[in-house]
């Protein structure tokens, strides 16, 4: 058994500034990720970030990783492991994980879990078909590895995410045959969509994926058009060639380490899914378990970078050695969280944060 | 419209460009019609010319008078939304951000397009130059003053894509 | 199916690195994800299901999905997607559950 005061499951921009906000405090500390790199979803955005500069706003994604990274890498109370699979979070604070083929038991007083998210699917008939990706594999293929999934693809989901694969998709030389929205309005940022639509993408509002085509990989996909509550209108169906589908359709909350703490937890559509109750130091209701970034609830990576910080801080408090700018600090942070709130997306963001209960209920 | 399709109404573009006698200097014309959580254009203004009211939030204008439309609010928005235009006997100059490769080259002659993505013009590449650490390039064309309000950006002949 | 030339990223060329699948030598880029070594190279099947045999690909790229599990070195239900290719590696399109050893 390896002994540490604080263990980050998750080494993305939540579990990065929560590691930031412990470096050089007097708590020893594990960050650990599956990935072999630290930076989560972060590594794969090109495109600058909005927010402001407490989130580093106009840098691109992979810059602001970089920064986040260079910011704790060095730091002696930080131990990092990579390639490490947290397989298991026991009642009694014991961790077990994976890593090359090894089984490690950690035990800490404190959990930051920072384990994000995955992407949703999307039913319609074959949709397992080998050409069928999650938007985040477009990415990861393109961004991380440099390789183009076909010379053509198409989008289905018009959020911030299907909006901004597609313009890396032509950043990387790829033609966007289109953007499948089953809504009747654009899902994300406008400003997004204005990009696309100057660089001559079709939108397909009001539509959905009817069906796939193909023997052994994609080869076609039938859209269909929806009525105004969604039901497909028979007959106004259209097959556009492709081999190259990608479903950008939204992300579900990573929370299964949570269920296993059995933390008090709620299924909110809003934030995603099923997440944590938390408190204003994101805290759940196991007090040695705090909670950060889209596991919470999905939003923004600059959301999830100022609620690492407050998780950070929440951990030092509970752990009796609180950060010397403790109530400064929160207050900022979360000030910061309702800036980045205050927008018509925040909206929704905030409606699903009520529903949940916790400090968010007024 | 905007909601739909991506592309703001004609108004709302013609609201967003100073009176023709203002842009016979150099201006930013902040394409930003959506109000989000976002300030880079604001902070990276050596001029202080553009003021976002409600804390990060409010959409962005421009104070006319301060603007010399160097362009560093152009690389620095996150949404590529804003560019610089200018007014220069029958021509329009602008400066807008390009991120794409193969980037233009002085001298070049490449498709103008407006914001539905159709051809509507042909422009000349006067400058292409690049911000320190930023791979934002800012493009300066020259086009036909007709096509003021409606150009939005370039592509290159050979992009057959 | 590699880009070579990007208006943000710069790929650099990476050493070549070959491994097996289903017996037949590919060449992938040191640091590749197997999943990703293959798609390069336009192979996009790597699993099929269990019941109704129907022909599978990566989905997630991240390891959480499932759909990518292939035989590697004889070790079954490996995530291909997070899992860097080695010299010589042997890649096998896995046609049952697998074992635990």
């Amino acid at each position: 058994m390896i002994y540490k005061d604080v263990i980050i499951i998750g080494g993305g921009p939540a579990g990065l500034c929560a590691a930031k906000m412990l470096a050089d405090q007097d708590v020893s500390v594990l960050l650990v990720d599956r990935d072999h790199h630290l930076g989560g979803q972060l590594v794969k955005q090109t495109h600058k970030f909005f927010g402001s500069e407490k989130q580093y706003a106009k840098n691109r994604g992979f810059e602001i990783a970089n920064i986040l990274i260079n910011d704790i890498i060095d730091k002696p109370n930080i131990e990092i492991m990579l390639g490490a699979f947290v397989i298991g979070l026991y009642k009694d604070h014991v961790m077990s994980l994976v890593k090359d083929d090894e089984y490690y038991k950690f035990k800490a007083k404190a959990f930051i879990i920072a384990t994000g998210a995955s992407e949703k699917s999307l039913a319609f008939e074959n949709n397992d078909l080998p050409g069928i990706y999650g938007a985040g594999a477009i990415q990861t293929l393109m961004n991380v590895y440099g390789i183009i999934p076909e010379d053509e693809v198409l989008m289905v989901g018009s959020g911030n995410i299907g909006l901004i694969v597609s313009y890396q998709l032509l950043q990387a030389g790829v033609k966007v045959k289109g953007i499948v929205e089953a809504a009747s309005s654009i899902g994300g940022y406008k400003v997004h969509a204005t990009k696309l639509k100057r660089l001559g993408v079709p939108f397909y509002m009001q539509h959905t994926i009817k069906r796939a085509l193909g023997k052994d990989s994609l080869e076609a996909v039938e859209i269909v058009k929806l009525t105004d509550d969604f039901q497909e209108i028979e007959n106004e169906t259209k097959m556009i060639e492709v081999k190259a589908l990608c479903v950008a359709v939204g992300l579900s909350p990573l929370s299964q380490l949570l269920g296993m703490m059995e933390v008090n937890m709620k299924y909110i559509k809003e934030l995603g899914g099923l997440v944590p109750v938390l408190n204003h130091l994101n805290q759940t209701s196991n007090p040695n378990i705090f909670a950060c970034g889209d596991v919470g609830g999905i939003e923004e990576a600059s959301s999830a970078m100022m609620e690492g910080y407050i998780a950070g801080l929440g951990v030092l408090k509970h752990l009796e050695c609180p950060h010397p700018c403790h109530d400064q600090l929160i207050e900022m942070y979360h000030r910061e969280l309702e800036l980045l709130r205050n927008s018509n997306y925040g909206e929704k963001t905030k409606a699903g944060l009520k529903k949940l209960g916790g400090p968010y209920v007024e | 419209m905007l909601n739909k399709t991506g592309v703001p109404d004609q108004n709302l573009v013609l609201s967003k460009f100073p009176s023709k006698e203002t842009l016979l200097k150099p201006k930013a014309i902040l394409e930003c019609y959506e109000a989000i959580p976002c300030n880079p254009c604001a902070t990276s203004c050596p001029f202080d010319a553009i003021v976002i009211e409600d804390g990060i939030t409010g959409i962005p204008s421009l104070i006319a008078d301060k603007c010399t439309g160097c362009g560093q609010c152009v690389i620095a928005c996150p949404g590529l939304s804003i560019t610089v235009a200018q007014l220069i006997d029958k021509k329009a100059l602008f400066k807008i951000p390009y991120e794409f490769s193969p980037y233009p080259q002085k001298g070049e002659i490449w498709h103008g397009l407006n914001r539905h993505g159709d051809i509507i013009c042909e422009t000349q590449i006067k400058h292409v130059s690049f911000n320190k650490n930023s791979k934002t390039a800012l493009v300066t064309v020259i086009i036909d003053q007709t096509h003021l309000y409606d150009f939005a950006t370039i592509r290159p002949y050979e992009r057959q894509k | 199916m590699r880009i070579k030339d990007h208006p943000i990223l710069t790929f650099v060329d990476k050493k070549d690195i070959t491994f097996f699948f289903q017996g037949q030598p590919i060449v992938g880029k040191e640091g590749d994800m197997i999943a990703f070594a293959l798609h390069s190279h336009g192979i996009k099947t790597i699993s099929y299901s269990q019941k109704l045999n129907r022909p599978r690909g990566f989905f997630c790229g991240i390891g959480n999905c499932g759909s990518c599990k292939m035989r590697v070195d004889g070790v079954d239900n490996v995530r291909t997607c997070i899992t860097p290719i080695k010299e010589n590696m042997r890649v096998e399109i896995q046609t049952d559950k697998g074992t635990i050893e």
